[in-house]
């Protein structure tokens, strides 16, 4: 309490004080507002969005490369590429045949609803469609911003530390599947998979930890089944028109 | 540095709610558990209100304390750790307190 006023201020402040307006306004609820209207509009169209995050060189585009390759021919697929600068990525996925819009951040380190919201008719994804959205890449910042996905997948690769998910529990925390990427290069590092597992499990207590190689394809299958098993989710569940 | 992003929030949905009332104090509550680093956002906020009516506001931060229960034994236990670690040796716990990321109030001049 401040001693000269009585007010229920901790710290001092010059008096002669004006009026106080309660607002009670939760910091994120633009956001959160945002990312519910773009989670709805995807329900209605039978859009599954995927928010891949990850540190940087993880492997997020090779990933979605060969994912678009290997999915494309089969599900209508494209992807929302987030980076801070060029369109590097972009031109890379849209060389693997997917629609692709690039979404440059400047000096923001994650996407954010909005962004989302403004790149859609863009991108232009038809009703049924696979959304992946690459966010930025940064273990710490995308993970505060519900950018109305279906469910997010945290990507890892082997040349980190196995202890990642309890340097970076936000991120960790609210994944709905957990890559390990380059398990080709096992041999060659020393990268403890199980405690990987179990650090990712701690975090989030039960979490599907797929190890897969996007270079070489190990584990990709497990990756398809599983993106297909979320979008013949949402599928069913958009109501059939009368 | 999300807390850049974060500040900017807390203008726009001070600005918003007041437009253009000079804002002399702004109160938040940053929980121990949100994510949101309060010097961050201290370090941003002159930045971000300059040429606002937010511009020279005493910036003034509570952090809660976090609180989590357990999904195995269902004991609450106060904890400022947000991978928290149950007695019971669960660590499947539930987020009670401590995720706030609130404005409280603002004054303004009267």
């Amino acid at each position: 309490m401040c001693g000269t006023c009585g007010c229920a201020s901790e710290i001092e402040h010059g008096h002669g004080h004006g009026r106080t307006v309660p607002l009670e306004v939760d910091v994120l609820a633009k956001n959160d507002g945002l990312a519910a209207a773009n989670r709805a509009e995807f329900a209605r169209r039978g859009i599954v969005v995927l928010n891949l995050m990850s540190s940087p060189g993880s492997g997020k585009t090779t990933l979605l490369e060969r994912t678009v390759r290997s999915l494309g021919a089969e599900l209508p697929v494209c992807v929302l590429e987030g980076d801070q600068e060029t369109v590097l990525d972009a031109d890379r996925i849209g060389a693997a045949g997917a629609r692709v819009v690039q979404i440059n951040t400047g000096a923001g380190c994650h996407l954010d609803a909005g962004m989302v919201a403004r790149a859609l008719p863009v991108l232009a994804p038809a009703d049924g469609s696979v959304v992946f959205v690459e966010n930025v890449g940064n273990l710490v910042c995308p993970a505060l911003f519900d950018l109305g996905e279906r469910a997010r997948v945290v990507i890892m690769s082997v040349t980190e530390g196995a202890d990642k998910p309890l340097k970076y529990p936000h991120m960790f925390r609210t994944a709905d599947l957990v890559l390990l990427n380059k398990i080709d290069l096992l041999p060659y590092v020393d990268f403890d998979v199980a405690a990987f597992v179990d650090a990712a499990r701690r975090a989030r207590p039960g979490v599907a930890v797929l190890q897969v190689s996007a270079t070489r394809g190990d584990g990709l299958d497990t990756w398809y089944a599983w993106v297909r098993v979320a979008r013949r989710e949402i599928v069913a569940s958009v109501a059939p028109r009368s | 540095m999300h807390e850049l992003a974060i500040t900017e929030s807390i203008v726009a949905a001070v600005t918003e709610r007041m437009p253009g009332t000079p804002v002399r104090r702004v109160h938040l509550s940053i929980g121990r558990l949100s994510g949101v680093v309060p010097d961050a956002v201290r370090f941003c906020f002159d930045l971000v209100t300059a040429g606002t009516p937010l511009e020279g506001a005493v910036l003034e931060i509570d952090e809660p304390g976090g609180s989590v229960m357990c999904r195995r034994c269902a004991a609450e236990f106060d904890t400022d750790e947000v991978l928290a670690l149950c007695p019971c040796g669960s660590a499947d716990v539930e987020l009670l307190r401590g995720q706030e990321l609130r404005v409280r109030s603002v004054e303004v001049v009267a």
